[in-house]
């Protein structure tokens, strides 16, 4: 249940929220970013460790070129400028998931800068990228799930040096939809470079937002605070959302904001301040000394840059050249990457894939979203869609035996081709005998209308086509229908 | 023959001879470490079980005939900070009291594959941190040439080791004189090679930037032929440097005629002992002699050296030494009640009074406020220090420095005094901040023994 405290609508109107993320994303390398441990997930605890990730006395980083070869590819595809030379830094801090007292990060020399995200909402609006900086994740803290846990903390590094990278955005950003519609645009581009699978779930995308209201007009920002633990886009909004108006309450009746790191309880659809004990932290970062600083040269870049695949923006482009669709068709093919991949599989095998397009579009994901299914979840693939597509291109089936068809795709959970085996091939009526039938009927009953027809109101026939499939339950050929009409109006 | 007095060729030729084994020779510098080590202090743990392994099999390959590698058979001992697989590694430390590493450091590792035995690991100051190897958590090291003197620190037992015949030779590590000034203060060679000459993976990190494995030995040419073993690319170690090693040991018969020795006031002021001046001064006139060209050099940022020296090693130890947490490993502390009690209490009854003070004084440098005025100023005037050397190596091969401003002192006359015990490193911590090379060769004896430094320009 989200609760949004009772400022007013006036009240908030007078406010400008100011957001800033940071998203986390765990890159998809083979290995650690410092040593040659695997980095598959849910393997048993700590066997995917070695001296180096268990910070052992004496061990060095040595930095995995793949990783840096993700963060570039990231930063390329947000359209950020790539430092030729950053460094590395260490972040201190204890905690009983980092090994070494330190996390190595980078400060104030990052990987790259200056990117941004064009949103589509807000048409033109760019939300920027300030950085993207390289850093190894830490390992897990486990409260539960083994003997005497309510006296004993356990700890997992099997996590422990898995490559991240950290995208903080400028405070670009203006509504908690808008941060929502970031965080998709994001991880869209992300998953279109395939250097991360952005799985909430398993924590390999992760994000914490910075939230700030201020007088509409007012050019300094007020006191943010830092919101951490939100697991998915949806509580990202809603967290913001409460989050504004908590503040503009604060605000509103002479307080003042405390700036502090609040966690969001999604059960309550509240944020809860940290005891401040726990966040005053003085990381004392300097330059790692185990580490050269990394140097991505020119060469190195244009090797990676052919690595780049198309990205959604650039695809979207030609989905409309190579189809012939329109720009909002290929925005929602272009959803992910995952179904833009099979639609254009599809697309290619069918006869027509223009009308591919619009099954996906006009059929498919109507159906998807009032059952609240992702597109990995229908039960109908893409071949299925091309398959439906080729049946009515030919005039096997109708529109309408489409559309039932789908109904029970969806009912069966089986695939378009499945059922129609199941439904015995229909194919639509064409049998002129049976339609003629009925059509000298509805002459015969319509007198009014024929007549109307032939005073030379054409649009009429409409009117009959859709008498002719309504008593044909759908499965004459309209086509063939349309013809008959014309044939016994005008005889 | 006497076996604890053979030098690396000397010993290897008289196992390949057949003329003693490598179990013999191990033997008898166990019976030495027996004999002597109680009233030295250097030795912390023994390894005879992998001594005796490895001497075994080098005296398998002497006994079929096979030619032994380059250190077959030669007993060496290794300063603690330096990890050994299976073997406990405490750092001089009473947090790694019972700490036994699951890998080895590459520089011992390399010394084994080419045949050397390791008798045991050598006492030293608490994660090499010292100047007198007083700040050992066990117990201090004493001089074998005079048991009432400091041998120097940190590599005080690596030193006293090899003076007192318990290792032919040694490692040990150098962040600010740790492996020079114990030499000169036991009369024996100590070199401390450019910075990513040798890979410091498995050196229990002090000063990251600051560390290096090297050995010590009773002479320049094993000492040479210890360092043609242990340098070249890690890759383990990102900062150890891709360049080709040379073979040293050929190199030191080549004659010092024409070299042009430099000589730096500097190193010659206030505070300098009479009797260690003379020493050197006469040193750099036997080079004369030999036809070197001796010229003036200066380093006039010489006096800043030692305050940036403890602000970028104590802030680089005070991040290097936060894993010692008592989470994983390492000593922590019996019934805290909460994690931050165990993180409090496991590292202040861990960690020894010096490691302390500088752990604080690294983390105040550090800290938000200061890291400007402290950490970055001291990276801008280590920058200064390494131009100076720049400039002098343009004019000079090598430069001859005193090591140590005196002979080796007494026990307990600088234990309470730490800003006297730190100025014992003064004209060894340059050149650990520049990352150039530095060797001490004994040149003369006081009442005791007498240090000279060497200091070269990179590889
Ligand atoms: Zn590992």
């Amino acid at each position: 249940m989200v609760t949004t405290p009772e400022s007013s609508v006036a009240a908030r109107a007078k406010y400008e929220p100011v957001i800033g993320l940071e998203v986390h994303v765990q890159l998809l390398t083979e290995t650690k970013i410092f040593c040659s441990c695997s980095t598959r997930f849910g393997a048993p605890p700590n066997t995917n460790v070695c001296p180096v990730c268990l910070g052992m006395p004496g061990v060095l980083p040595v930095l995995n070129r793949r990783a840096v070869e993700f963060a570039v590819l990231a930063a390329m595809a947000l359209n950020c400028r790539i430092h030729e030379t950053s460094i590395f830094a260490r972040k201190n801090y204890f905690y009983p998931d980092l090994p070494k007292g330190y996390q190595i990060s980078q400060y104030d020399k990052p990987l790259a800068e200056f990117g941004w995200i064009e949103l589509k909402q807000n048409i033109g609006k760019k939300i920027g990228i300030t950085r993207i900086h390289l850093e190894e994740d830490a390992g897990k803290s486990l409260h539960e799930g083994f003997a005497d846990a309510t006296e004993k903390t356990a700890i997992d590094l099997n996590r422990t040096g898995v490559p991240l990278i950290e995208i903080v955005s400028e405070p670009d950003i203006s509504t908690p939809e808008e941060a929502y519609e970031y965080l998709t645009l994001l991880k869209e581009i992300i998953l279109y470079t395939g250097v991360s699978d952005c799985n909430m779930e398993e924590g390999s995308l992760r994000c914490d937002a910075n939230i700030s209201v201020r007088p509409r007009g007012q050019k300094e920002f007020g006191t943010k605070t830092e919101i951490k633990n939100v697991n998915s886009f949806r509580f990202v909004r809603e967290a913001l959302e409460y989050e504004i108006g908590r503040q503009i309450e604060v605000v509103e009746s002479g307080g003042k904001i405390t700036q502090e790191t609040r966690l969001y309880n999604a059960n309550e659809g509240k944020t809860y301040g940290m005891r401040s004990k726990e966040q005053a932290h003085d990381y004392r970062y300097f330059p790692e000394p185990d580490l050269l600083p990394l140097v991505v040269d020119e060469k190195w870049k244009a090797e990676i840059a052919k690595q780049l695949p198309e990205l959604p923006e650039a695809r979207r482009a030609r989905l409309v050249k190579d189809y012939g669709i329109t720009a909002y068709d290929a925005g929602v093919l272009t959803f992910s990457k995952e179904l833009a991949d099979q639609f254009e599989a599809a697309a290619q095998a069918a006869k027509n894939p223009k009308r591919v397009a619009n099954l996906v579009q006009g059929e498919l994901m109507g159906r998807l979203k009032s059952r609240n299914l992702e597109i990995g979840d229908s039960p109908i693939t893409m071949q299925g869609v091309a398959m439906s597509a080729d049946l009515v291109e030919s005039g096997a089936i109708s529109g309408k035996m489409l559309k039932d068809l789908y109904d029970l795709s969806f009912e069966r959970g089986k695939d378009f081709g499945a059922v129609y085996e199941e439904e015995g091939r229909p194919v639509q009526s064409s049998d002129t005998s049976t339609l003629e039938k009925i059509i000298n009927d509805l002459i015969a009953a319509n007198p009014k209308q024929v007549e109307q027809y032939r005073a030379g109101k054409k649009t009429m026939i409409g009117f009959f086509v859709g008498q002719v499939m309504k008593a044909s339950k759908g499965q004459a050929n309209p086509q063939v229908v349309n013809e008959l009409l014309v044939r016994k109006l005008e005889g | 023959m006497e076996l604890n007095l053979l030098t690396i060729d000397a010993a290897r030729s008289a196992i390949q001879e057949r003329k003693t084994t490598s179990m013999a020779l191990v033997e008898s510098f166990y019976a030495r470490i027996q004999k002597e080590d109680s009233a030295i202090g250097a030795y912390l743990t023994l390894t005879r079980e992998r001594a005796l392994e490895q001497a075994d099999r080098i005296d398998r390959l002497a006994a079929e005939g096979k030619p032994l590698p380059p250190l077959g058979g030669v007993p060496v001992g290794i300063k603690d900070v330096m990890c050994t697989r299976g073997v406990r590694t405490t750092a001089g430390s009473k947090i790694l009291e019972n700490f036994i590493p699951p890998h080895d450091c590459t520089a011992v590792a390399r010394l084994e594959a080419a045949g050397a035995v390791v008798l045991g690991k050598l006492n030293c100051d608490e994660f090499a941190m010292g100047s007198s190897n007083e700040n050992s958590a066990f117990h201090p090291v004493r001089n074998p040439r005079d048991l009432s003197r400091v041998p120097g620190g940190s590599s005080g037992g690596s030193a006293a080791a090899v003076a007192a015949d318990m290792a032919v030779v040694t490692l040990g590590s150098d962040t600010g004189g740790s492996i020079r000034q114990p030499a000169s203060f036991c009369g024996v060679v100590g070199l401390m090679p450019t910075y990513g000459r040798v890979s410091r993976y498995g050196l229990i990190a002090f000063a990251s930037s600051l560390d290096h494995i090297g050995p010590l030995a009773k002479n320049v040419k094993d000492t040479a032929s210890v360092l043609r073993t242990i340098a070249g690319r890690d890759p383990m170690d990102s900062t150890s440097a891709d360049v080709p090693v040379p073979d040293y040991v050929a190199e030191i018969d080549k004659p010092v005629s024409g070299l042009k020795i430099g000589m730096a006031e500097e190193y010659f002021g206030d505070g300098l002992d009479a009797e260690v001046r003379k020493a050197v001064e006469d040193a750099i006139q036997s080079l004369a002699k030999l036809g070197c060209d001796v010229v003036p050099v200066s380093l006039p940022h010489t006096e800043y050296a030692i305050p940036t020296y403890y602000i970028v090693a104590t802030a680089e130890a005070s991040s290097n030494l936060a894993r010692f947490d008592g989470v994983r490993y390492g000593y922590r502390a019996k019934n805290a009640r909460t994690l931050a009690e165990m993180y409090r209490r496991s590292r202040d009854e861990g960690f020894g009074a010096e490691v302390k003070r500088r752990i604080m004084l690294g983390t105040y440098a550090l800290s938000a406020g200061y890291y400007d005025a402290y950490y970055l100023k001291a990276q801008k005037v280590r920058a200064l220090l390494t131009q100076d050397f720049d400039g002098a190596f343009r004019k000079v091969d090598a430069i001859v420095t005193p090591t140590s401003p005196t002979a080796a002192f007494q026990l307990g006359e600088k234990a309470n005094d730490p800003l006297a015990m730190y100025l014992a490193d003064i004209y060894t911590v340059t050149a650990d901040l520049a990352g150039i090379p530095g060797i001490s060769i004994p040149c003369g004896q006081t009442r005791e023994k007498l240090p000279a430094d060497w200091l070269a320009d990179s590889w």
